[in-house]
């Protein structure tokens, strides 16, 4: 047993600090309350490398490990999760599925845009009908020889409008079910798409959210992923890694909302003292960190899983499922030790709040973790 | 056997933070019983040697037809002159980029040990040690010199002017100095402006002042309190007010008599910079800001609003 | 051309200070060490240079004096685009035993440039520069706000007391810079940290040096009593506070 980071470790947490402390706290609020994307902010942390941290160097990746991957997640996450959830897509869900799954050419022309940023990823499962029971996909990709024909509606998609790329689940053989489902790499500018509105979200506001429309949308053969029919396990298996991330993330909500909370408490007086030295507060602070304590073990222990090749999957549900729910309850909580001040946008809490609400919804809702989990469990 | 003083001259006058220097040096002469001696470099009006008489000063070293700013390294070499000549005990100078580009150079050259940016008179003479800010202002370090002739640096506002009779003996100083390896083209002076280092009380803004047009009544205040202008951090580097004007941990440290903070919400490392103030007084909106906790004096309310309104109490009293 | 610049490790800035028991030290538990943020101020323009003079620039090294703890900060250096490290294996004294130790790495590696900050934001004693120049003979300024290579060397701003100065300056040049001299420091990249694992971090050992003085004690800042508050109708009664009792104005 070792839980000691690498120097390397703490150098990539500490870069994903200083640019989450320094340039993103600068304009979250105003951001989140114009729902506006974060152009800038995408563009200077592609540069940093972030966007491709986990691709492979020989794909213009950061070739960077999964717990590089949570820390760095976990430091943008504190100030601003509309901007790791961006990230969090591009990175385990599409640059992941590709180089794990994809072909050389797929990669070369592909996945190296995105792993240098210079094109964001968005991941299309959802569908109207179909959001945790990803088996039902009304989206069809009809074979027609040398190309495939996507047409359907696809539902609550992070970077729906900003993405170049898009990896779109459809269903090309009905009568085989889940069986029939492929995956495919598609232009987003490709004729035929059409992107609905921004929607206008309770957190996460300033990440693109919308749906989007396929009409007859021609997608080139060599653009599936995988065999004819691998698109549901290549989407379950690249949901296992995904939900890292978004535990990453709620775990950052969560331990950013702490921070603030500690820091607050040891400044704000009542009764003629810190509030800090109220027990009240101060059991609530430790309740807090327990909990992130936590969910930072679960999280840190799916990344090092991932990392050593070693199976993962019931792991990273446990820490998804944790962290989403404590993500919920300390930031509840945080807003109560600010009180009043914590119920206004200058001190950032209610807005982690509000962020943390979608990690129990988003890539697998709580409850569907705990169907992984248990399933998991009962398995002879 | 002596103390050496360097006193600096701006457009040949002695501003106040010099006689603050001299004022100490006197006090170190009598308290180790040396004579005092006046380094003086440049041209000098002459009704400024009485100012500094009153102030203490008896043997000065005049260096009238040395140019007044030159360069570091044949500075030093006037400055080795001078020590060679009269044999001090200790070099005092003010700890400003002056007194910060000599020290070290006497240091390495007779193996002195130095006390940068002393505050006050030493804790002990024997063996000397005296007090420091560390950390950036978030703590005093006490430095014990081991060497033979001590090397002082003495921070701005860290003692109090005395008057004293002197009686001013000029002493012609002509030390052949090498040619500078450096040539300055260009200087500009901020003329008549003051310095942030020598001034009692300093009116500094921050984010809360919202943009950079804003400064106006602040440099008003700033002007009918005979104050200097700084700001905080994000000022600086938003680009509001030019990076001189920045105090705190990364930018300058100060210690006037008076630190007025305008919406400036007090993160560490600007307390830091500023703590040694006497006195602080913070005005911000937000009532929770740390400034609050550091300050002495605090009012919560709107910067733009209580600007105007400080000037007229200010301006009232003063009548 | 080749630059060194010399960097010191200090806790963050927002470290709060706490003594150790001895009151010698400052208790280093849980502190987060960076590179002193005005040697990263310098370590930041001489990347910009790099960039700006395509070609004109060789080699930037970095150096510090200190133990094995150091190493992060310069292999931060190294990950921020340094191309090697040298560390000076000595837990300095003061800023003579520093000058000293940087002065033969200088005359080892022969660099044409020297930066370093204008002082460290832990023994605020502005020494180490001034001092590297005096051991080496080198063209020197201090308070370097603003830095450019020009045909016979460099170009420079500088602040003096009460204005600014432009300046010619030969090589080889030891310059201490302060705020201005570049723009934000750099967060290192990805692609920057991974090069930096193949980047060279020499130790050597120290030649003998006596300290000329030395911190005995430390103590913190005495805590300030509460804060007065004024109502904010009220500028005029904190102006006569402010000269009737803390006497100030």
């Amino acid at each position: 047993m070792n839980f000691q980071l690498t120097e390397e470790h703490e150098m990539i947490r500490q870069a994903a600090r200083d640019y989450a402390q320094r340039e993103l706290i600068k304009d979250v609020i105003e951001r989140d309350e114009t729902a506006t994307y974060p152009t800038q902010h995408v563009k200077a942390l592609s540069e940093l490398g972030f966007m491709g941290m986990l691709v492979d160097p020989k794909y213009d990746g950061g070739g960077m490990d999964t717990i590089s991957y949570v820390l760095a997640m976990e430091e943008i996450s504190k100030v601003d999760a509309s901007v790791s959830v961006i990230m969090s897509v591009n990175n385990s869900l599409v640059c992941y599925g590709i180089e794990k799954y994809g072909t050389e050419e797929q990669k070369e022309k592909f996945l190296k845009p995105l792993a240098r940023g210079e094109k964001i990823g968005a991941f299309l499962l959802s569908e109207p009908e179909a959001g945790s029971d990803a088996t039902s996909q009304r989206t069809t990709a009809e074979d027609k020889g040398d190309y495939y024909l996507l047409n359907g509606t696809k539902n609550w998609i992070t970077n729906g409008y900003t993405a170049g790329t898009y990896l779109v689940i459809a269903q090309t053989h009905p009568e085989k079910r889940h069986k029939g489902i492929n995956a495919f790499i598609v232009d987003r500018h490709a004729e035929g798409i059409s992107v609905g509105p921004h929607e206008n979200k309770m957190g996460m506001r300033s990440s693109d959210t919308h749906s989007v429309m396929f009409t007859d949308v021609k997608v080139p053969k060599e653009n599936r992923i995988g065999e004819d029919g691998f698109g549901f396990k290549f989407a379950m298996k690249t949901l296992e890694g995904g939900r890292i991330g978004i535990a990453a993330q709620a775990l950052g909500l969560a331990s950013g909302a702490l921070e603030r909370s500690i820091q607050y408490a040891k400044e704000r007086k009542a009764f003629g003292t810190e509030i800090a030295n109220h027990q009240a507060i101060a059991f609530k602070l430790s309740d807090m960190a327990v909990k992130v304590e936590n969910a930072r073990n679960l999280v840190l222990k799916a990344a090092w899983l991932k990392d050593q090749g070693m199976e993962y999957g019931t792991t990273s549900a446990m820490a998804k499922q944790y962290a989403a729910d404590i993500a919920m309850e300390v930031t509840t909580e945080a807003v109560q030790i600010h009180g009043g001040y914590g119920y206004v946008k200058e001190y950032h809490v209610e807005r982690l709040m509000r962020e943390a609400k979608l990690t129990q919804i988003y890539e697998g809702t709580s409850e569907i973790q705990k169907i992984v989990i248990s399933r998991s469990l009962l398995k002879d | 056997m002596s103390v050496l003083v360097y006193i600096e001259n701006r457009d040949g006058q002695f501003k106040k933070n010099q006689l603050e220097l001299m004022s100490y040096a006197k006090k170190i002469s009598e308290a180790t019983n040396q004579e005092l001696v006046t380094l003086s470099i440049g041209n000098v009006k002459e009704e400024e040697w009485a100012r500094l008489s009153a102030h203490g000063a008896t043997r000065v070293l005049n260096g009238e037809n040395l140019p007044n700013q030159i360069d570091n390294e044949v500075f030093a070499q006037a400055l080795f002159a001078a020590i060679e000549l009269v044999q001090p005990k200790y070099l005092i100078l003010s700890d400003n980029n002056t007194g910060k580009a000599l020290a070290p150079r006497v240091s390495v050259k007779y193996r002195a040990g130095i006390v940068s940016g002393i505050l006050g008179l030493p804790i002990s003479y024997e063996p000397f040690v005296g007090k420091k800010r560390a950390y950036s202002g978030k703590a005093f370090a006490h430095v014990k010199v081991n060497s033979d002739l001590k090397v002082l640096t003495l921070s701005p506002n860290s003692f109090e002017i005395k008057e004293s009779s002197g009686n001013v003996q000029l002493e012609a100083f002509e030390p052949a100095l090498p040619t500078p390896k450096t040539k300055v083209v260009q200087a500009d002076k901020q003329m008549g402006k003051l310095l942030l280092s020598e001034a009692d009380i300093v009116v500094s803004g921050g984010r809360g002042m919202k943009s950079a047009d804003n400064w106006g009544p602040l440099e008003e205040l700033a002007e009918v309190m005979g104050a200097a202008t700084a700001c905080s951090r994000p000022v600086s580097d938003e680009g509001w007010r030019p990076h001189h004007e920045h105090v705190g941990q990364t930018g300058k440290i100060i210690g006037p008599t008076l630190y007025i903070a305008l919406g400036i919400s007090g993160a560490i490392q600007h307390l830091a910079g500023v703590s040694s103030s006497k006195v602080i007084v913070a005005i911000n909106k937000d009532p929770e800001a740390p400034i609050f906790t550091a300050a002495d004096y605090g009012i919560v309310g709107d910067v733009q609003k209580l600007i105007p309104q400080l000037i007229d109490a200010y301006k009232e009293l003063k009548q | 051309m080749k630059i060194l610049v010399c960097i010191s490790n200090v806790p963050d800035t927002t470290t709060r200070i706490k003594l150790s028991g001895d009151k010698k030290s400052v208790e280093t538990n849980g502190v987060q060490w960076i590179i002193n943020p005005w040697d990263e101020l310098a370590l930041t323009r001489a990347m910009e240079l790099s960039e700006q003079n395509a070609g004109s620039i060789q080699a930037i090294s970095v150096v510090s004096v200190g133990d094995a703890s150091v190493e992060p900060t310069l292999r931060k250096a190294l990950a921020v685009g340094a191309n090697e490290a040298i560390r000076v294996n000595l837990v300095p004294a003061d800023s003579y035993s520093v000058a000293v130790q940087l002065a033969e790495v200088v005359k080892q590696e022969n660099p044409d440039l020297v930066l370093l900050g204008i002082e460290s934001s832990d023994f605020n004693s502005s020494g180490v520069g001034a001092m590297l120049a005096e051991l080496l003979g080198f063209a020197s300024v201090s308070s370097v706000s603003s830095l450019e290579l020009s045909s016979s060397g460099l170009t420079i701003k500088r602040e003096v007391e009460g204005g600014t100065e432009q300046l010619e300056c030969p090589l080889p040049a030891i310059l201490s810079v302060q705020k201005g001299i570049a723009l934000e420091p750099r967060i290192p990249a990805m692609r920057g940290i991974m090069m930096a694992r193949s980047k060279p971090l020499k130790v050597v050992e120290p030649v003998a040096v006596e300290p000329l003085s030395e911190w005995i004690e430390l103590e913190l800042p005495e805590a300030k009593s509460a804060c007065k508050m004024i109502p904010e109708d009220n500028a005029k009664e904190l102006i006569r506070l402010l000269h009737e009792e803390a006497k100030v104005i």
